[in-house]
C-alpha cells in the first residue's frame, strides 16, 4: 500500500463523472448546495439556522427538517424517474436511448433506494415528529436528544448516497442489491458500498426513532388517555414503530454481512466459497416486507384522522381499526417469501406464504370500509386532504387487487419481475404512502405555520398527480401482461411496446408538473399567509393538537391536558368540561449540537468505509463515540420553565379564538 | 366542482375507455394469450382471482362515489341525515365487513393451496408423448441451452417439439437470472451453484418471446431469447442441422462462451461434453465440503437444497 492509498483510499481523479448526463447531475447538485450556502450567508441566517433549527431538540422543528430533506430527495428521486421513463420511451430497436445500460441501472437503483429511505421514511418521521407529541398531550418525545440524533443520521445517510453523484458511481444492483450481482465479483466499484452505508446510517436513525416513539407513546401520554382513547394516527405510529424495532435490525445485519463479503473477503452470500445468495434474499425481505407496512400504517393513520374531521363525524369502528392495525403488524412478518415465489420453494411453502399474503387484504379491506362508513351520514367537505383520500381509495383498491392476484403463487410465476409488479407496488406506495402523507401535510400545515396550505394549487397538484399516475402506471400494468420485464434499458422494436412506454413517459411528466404545483402551493401559501391566517382549530378538529395555538409554543401545552374521552378536543368543545391540569413548573431540553456532530462523524466513517480510507473510518468511529459519551455526561441539558412564566406567556397568545363545533 | 372540471373529468374518462378498447384490439398480450397448458392454467387463476376480488371492489367503488356525492356538504342528505355520532349500533355492519372479505380470502386460500401444488414448476407434466430434458445455463448475458438427449447445445434459441412436455433444469454461471417464457408459463430463478426446475409444454407451434426477469448486469436487456415450438419432424431436422457445423462444446470452448457478451446472436454447438451442465453447477461448490454433486445425478440431486436459507 503506497501513501496515496493510505490517505485517499480508492479515491482518485478518475472517480469523477464519466458522461454528460452524470456530469449534469453532479454539477446541478453542487450548484444547488452552493446556492443554498450563498443564500444563507448573504441573508445572515447562519446563526438563526444553527440556533433555531440545527441544534433544536423540538420535535416540531425536527419534523419540519425531516420533511424539507424528504422534499429535496423527492426532487432527486423524481428526476431519476423522469430519466428512467425517457430511456424506456426512446431506447428501442436501433436506438439505445439517452443513457448507457450501466448508468440506467445506477439510476433505477438510486431511484428506489432514495424514494423509500429518504422520501417516504422522511415524510413519515416528519409527520410523526410533528403530530404525535401534540396528539398524546405531551411536551416532548421520550428522548429529545436521541430524536435529533436520528434526524441527523437520516440526513447523513441521504448525503452519503448523494455523494455518488460526484464521486464514483452508485450501485447497479437494484434497490435491494441481490447477491451475487452486488458482490465484489460482479460489482467491483464503490457503488454497492454507497448503497450499503447510505442505508445503514439512515437505517440506524430509523431504528433509534422507532425506540424513541414507542417509549414516547407508551410512557408520555396525557393523564386519562387510556389505550382505547388513543388517536388513530398515534395508534398507527405505534404499530409502525414496533415494526421498525423488529425489522430494522435484520437490515442492519444483512447489510453488514454483505459489506464483510465485499470488503473482508467473506462468503456469506457469494456464488461459491460456500455462500448462499438465497439467505440474503430471505433476510432482506424479512426486513423489506415489514418496511412496506412501516410506511403505509402511518398513512392509514392520517386518513383515519382526516376522514372523520372532514365528514364531521366520529370514526366508524374505532375498535376494528385498532384491531386491524395489529393484525397487519403481525401478518406483515409472515409474508416475506411472496417476494420470491419463483425461487423454487416447495409448493407447501409457497402456498402458505400466498395465503398469508391474501389474508392481509382482510384487515386492510376493513379499514377501507370503516372510512367509507365514516363518510356515511356525514357532512363531507371536499378539501384537498379529502381529495387525496378519494384518490387513495380508488388507486389503492385497484392496486390491492393486483396484489391479491400476485398472492396466488402460480399467478405470480407469470407476473413476478414484470412491469405489472412494478406498477403494483408503485400504486401501493404512491397512492397509499405518498398521497397519505400529502394529505397529512395539507391537513396539519396550518397547525404548524398558522396559515392554510393553498387550496387552489393543492387541487391542481392533486389532479395532475392523479391523471399523471394513471397515465404513468396504467401502461406498465399492460406492458407487464405483454411480458415486459422490469429494469430493461432497451427492447426490440418487434415487441411493439414503445407506444405504451411513451404514454407512461407523458404520465411521468404530468406527475412532475403536479410536483411543481406543490412547490407553487408552498410559495402561494407563504405569500398569502396574512390573508389565510387561521386560529388554533381551522378544520373543526377532534384531537388534542387542535386545542393549542397555531403554531404551537415550544412547550406545546401550557398545562398538560386531562383526557376524558376518545376525541378529547371534540368532547371538550361539546361539553366545555375543562380539560387542562393545573399549570406546573416543567423541564425543557436545551438545544444541543451533539446530534449533528455525531452524525458528521458517522458520515465520515461511512465515507471512509465506502472508499477504504481506513484512518477516516477510525477517526469517524472514535469521534462519534467520544461525542456520544461527552453528551451522556452533560448534566446541564435542561432548563426549567416556571408556572408563572407560562401564565405570563400564555396571556399573550389568544387561544381557542374561533372554536366551532 | 365547476362545470368545466366536470366536463374535463368526463372527457378524460371517455378518452381512457376509448384508448383501452383500441389497445385491447391491437395489442398482443402474451399472458392473456397462452400457448400451453401451464400458461393457460395460470391465466385462469389470474381471471378467477380478479372476479372474486370484484365482489369487494365494486361495492367499495359504489359506496365511495355514492357517499361522496350524497353526503357532500351543502347537499340535502348532509343537512338532514347527518349524525355526528353514528357508529355504535352498527356492529352488524362491522361483522359483515370482517366476514365477507374473509370468506373471499378463504376461497382464494383454497385456490392458492391447490394451484400451488397442481402448478408446482417442479412437477412433470402429463402428456401422451414422453417428455424431453433441456438443461439451461444463464450466462453473462445469454442463455445456453444444452440438449443432453440430442448431444447439441444452442445459445439464445430453444427449440422443442409441440405437444411434448419439456423438463428444464436451470443453473447460472452468472448472477441470478429468471427464466421466463410468458406464453408458455411462469418463470423460475436460475442461480449459480444450484439447480432449479421448470416444466412447460407448448400446445401450438410458434415462436414465443423469452426473457430474463432478474437484473444481472450490463447486458441484462439483451438476454431475450426465442422459444420455438415446432412439429416433431421439424425438430429432428433442426437437431440434424445443428450437428452439421462441427463446433464442440468442451470445457475450454465453454470457458470462452462464458465470457461476458451482449446481444449474443443465436449459435449452435455439437458435440457437447457429457457432464458440462454438472461441472458448471459444481463450479460454485466448495471442494471437500460434502456439497459436491455427482454430475450423473444432477437431474434431481439438488431439489432438497433449493430452499435452505
Amino acid at each position: 500500500m503506497n501513501w496515496q492509498e493510505l490517505i485517499f483510499g480508492k479515491l482518485s481523479w478518475s472517480v469523477l463523472p464519466q458522461n454528460p448526463i452524470a456530469w449534469g447531475g453532479a454539477i446541478y447538485m453542487v450548484a444547488c448546495i452552493l446556492a443554498v450556502l450563498a443564500f444563507v450567508t448573504f441573508s445572515g441566517s447562519w446563526r438563526w439556522l444553527w440556533k433555531e433549527w440545527f441544534t433544536s431538540l423540538d420535535p416540531k422543528k425536527i419534523g419540519i427538517m425531516y420533511i424539507t430533506v424528504a422534499g429535496i430527495m423527492l426532487v432527486r428521486g423524481g428526476v431519476d424517474a423522469l430519466l428512467l421513463r425517457a430511456q424506456q420511451a426512446t431506447s428501442v430497436g436501433d436506438s439505445f436511448g439517452i443513457v448507457s445500460a450501466n448508468h440506467f441501472q445506477q439510476i433505477f437503483s438510486a431511484h428506489g433506494s432514495i424514494m423509500i429511505f429518504f422520501v417516504a421514511m422522511g415524510l413519515m418521521f416528519g409527520l410523526i415528529n410533528l403530530v404525535v407529541p401534540l396528539q398524546i398531550g405531551t411536551r416532548d418525545v421520550a428522548f429529545p436528544f436521541l430524536n435529533s440524533l436520528s434526524f441527523w443520521l437520516f440526513f447523513a445517510g441521504a448525503a452519503l448516497i448523494n455523494c455518488s453523484l460526484l464521486l464514483g458511481d452508485f450501485s447497479t444492483a437494484g434497490w435491494l442489491a441481490y447477491p451475487p450481482l452486488s458482490e465484489l465479483q460482479y460489482s467491483p466499484t464503490v457503488g454497492v458500498d454507497y448503497w450499503i452505508w447510505g442505508l445503514q446510517i439512515g437505517g440506524l436513525g430509523s431504528l433509534l426513532s422507532g425506540v424513541n416513539f414507542i417509549a414516547t407513546i407508551v410512557k408520555k401520554r396525557a393523564k386519562g388517555m387510556t389505550w382505547m382513547r388513543l388517536p388513530m394516527f398515534t395508534w398507527t405510529t405505534l404499530g409502525s414503530m414496533s415494526l421498525v424495532v423488529f425489522a430494522f435490525p435484520i437490515l442492519t445485519v444483512t447489510l453488514a454481512l454483505l459489506w464483510l463479503d465485499r470488503t473482508a473477503g467473506m462468503h456469506f452470500f457469494t456464488a461459491g466459497g460456500g455462500g448462499n445468495m438465497m439467505m440474503y434474499v430471505n433476510l432482506i425481505w424479512a426486513w423489506g416486507h415489514p418496511e412496506v407496512y412501516i410506511l403505509i400504517l402511518p398513512a392509514f393513520g392520517v386518513f383515519s384522522e382526516i376522514v372523520p374531521v372532514f365528514s364531521s363525524k366520529k370514526l366508524a369502528g374505532y375498535t376494528s381499526m385498532v384491531l386491524s392495525i395489529w393484525a397487519i403488524v403481525v401478518l406483515s412478518f409472515i409474508v416475506w417469501l411472496h417476494h420470491f415465489f419463483t425461487m423454487g420453494a416447495e409448493a407447501d411453502v409457497n402456498a402458505f406464504f400466498g395465503i398469508m399474503t391474501a389474508v392481509i387484504a382482510v384487515p386492510t379491506g376493513v379499514k377501507i370500509f370503516n372510512w367509507l362508513f365514516t363518510m356515511y351520514r356525514g357532512r363531507i367537505r371536499f378539501t384537498t386532504p379529502m381529495l387525496w383520500f378519494i384518490g387513495f381509495v380508488v388507486l389503492f383498491t385497484l392496486g390491492g387487487v393486483a396484489g391479491v392476484v400476485m398472492a396466488e403463487p402460480p399467478a405470480d410465476y407469470e407476473l413476478h419481475n414484470s412491469l405489472f409488479l412494478v406498477a403494483h407496488f408503485h400504486t401501493m406506495i404512491v397512492s397509499g404512502v405518498l398521497f397519505g402523507y400529502f394529505a397529512g401535510l395539507t391537513y396539519w400545515f396550518p397547525k404548524f405555520f398558522g396559515f392554510t396550505f393553498d387550496e387552489k394549487w393543492g387541487r391542481r397538484a392533486f389532479w395532475l398527480w392523479l391523471t399523471g399516475f394513471i397515465l404513468a402506471f396504467g401502461p406498465l400494468y399492460l406492458l407487464g401482461l405483454e411480458g415486459a420485464t422490469r429494469r430493461l434499458d432497451h427492447y426490440s422494436a418487434a415487441l411493439g411496446w414503445q407506444p405504451l412506454f411513451a404514454v407512461a413517459g407523458v404520465g411521468a411528466v404530468l406527475i412532475a408538473l403536479g410536483f411543481c404545483c406543490q412547490v407553487a402551493q408552498l410559495i402561494a401559501s407563504i405569500r398569502k399567509r396574512h390573508a389565510n391566517k387561521v386560529g388554533s382549530d381551522p378544520w373543526r378538529g377532534r384531537t388534542l393538537e387542535w386545542s393549542v395555538a397555531s403554531p404551537p409554543p415550544a412547550y406545546n401545552f401550557a398545562a398538560l391536558p386531562l383526557v376524558h374521552a376518545r376525541d378529547q378536543f371534540w368532547a371538550y368543545k361539546h361539553t366545555k368540561i375543562h380539560h387542562d391540569m393545573q399549570a406546573e413548573d416543567f423541564h425543557m431540553p436545551k438545544e444541543s449540537a451533539a446530534g449533528l456532530i455525531i452524525a458528521t462523524f458517522v458520515f465520515a466513517f461511512g465515507f471512509g468505509a465506502v472508499w477504504h480510507i481506513w484512518w477516516l473510518v477510525i477517526f469517524g468511529a472514535l469521534g462519534a463515540i467520544v461525542t456520544a459519551l461527552a453528551r451522556t455526561f452533560d448534566e446541564d441539558a435542561e432548563y426549567v420553565v416556571t408556572a408563572s412564566e407560562i401564565v405570563h406567556r400564555e396571556a399573550g397568545l389568544r387561544r381557542d379564538e374561533a372554536i366551532t363545533v | 366542482m365547476s362545470r368545466f372540471s366536470v366536463f374535463l373529468l368526463c372527457a378524460g374518462v371517455a378518452l381512457l375507455v376509448v384508448a383501452t378498447v383500441i389497445y385491447a384490439q391491437h395489442a398482443n398480450i402474451a399472458i392473456l394469450d397462452p400457448a400451453g397448458p401451464v400458461a393457460l392454467a395460470e391465466r385462469n387463476i389470474i381471471f378467477t382471482t380478479l372476479l372474486l376480488c370484484a365482489l369487494v371492489v365494486v361495492p367499495v367503488f359504489v359506496m365511495l362515489f355514492a357517499f361522496s356525492w350524497r353526503y357532500r356538504e351543502g347537499g340535502h342528505a348532509a343537512l338532514h341525515e347527518h349524525h355526528s355520532e353514528w357508529d355504535h349500533y352498527n356492529w352488524v355492519a362491522e361483522v359483515v365487513w370482517w366476514v365477507v372479505p374473509a370468506i373471499i380470502i378463504f376461497i382464494l386460500g383454497i385456490i392458492a393451496w391447490q394451484s400451488s401444488h397442481a402448478l408446482d414448476p417442479y412437477k412433470p407434466l402429463q402428456a401422451n408423448t414422453p417428455s424431453m430434458t433441456i438443461d439451461v445455463v444463464a450466462l453473462d448475458w445469454k442463455w445456453l441451452f444444452i440438449y443432453p438427449e440430442q448431444g447439441i447445445a444452442s445459445v439464445n434459441l430453444v427449440e422443442f417439439p409441440v405437444g411434448t412436455p419439456v423438463h428444464f433444469y436451470l443453473t447460472a454461471d452468472a448472477p441470478m437470472n429468471s427464466f421466463w417464457i410468458p406464453q408458455l408459463g411462469g418463470q423460475i430463478m436460475a442461480m449459480p451453484g444450484m439447480t432449479t426446475q421448470l416444466n412447460l409444454m407448448a400446445s401450438r407451434t410458434g415462436d414465443f418471446n423469452g426473457f430474463s426477469g432478474n437484473i444481472s448486469g450490463d447486458g441484462f436487456s439483451g438476454m431475450a431469447f426465442t422459444a420455438r415450438a415446432v412439429p416433431q419432424t421439424q425438430f429432428d431436422q433442426w437437431v440434424t442441422a445443428a450437428k452439421t457445423g462441427l463446433a464442440p462444446l468442451t470445457e475450454s470452448s465453454y470457458a470462452s462462451l462464458a465470457q461476458p457478451t451482449e446481444y449474443n446472436p443465436v449459435s449452435y454447438y455439437w458435440p457437447v461434453s457429457v457432464d458440462l451442465f454438472g461441472s458448471v453447477e459444481n463450479k460454485y461448490m466448495t471442494p471437500g465440503s460434502g456439497m459436491m454433486m455427482d454430475p450423473a445425478s444432477t437431474a434431481d440431486g439438488m431439489q432438497g437444497m433449493n430452499m435452505t436459507p
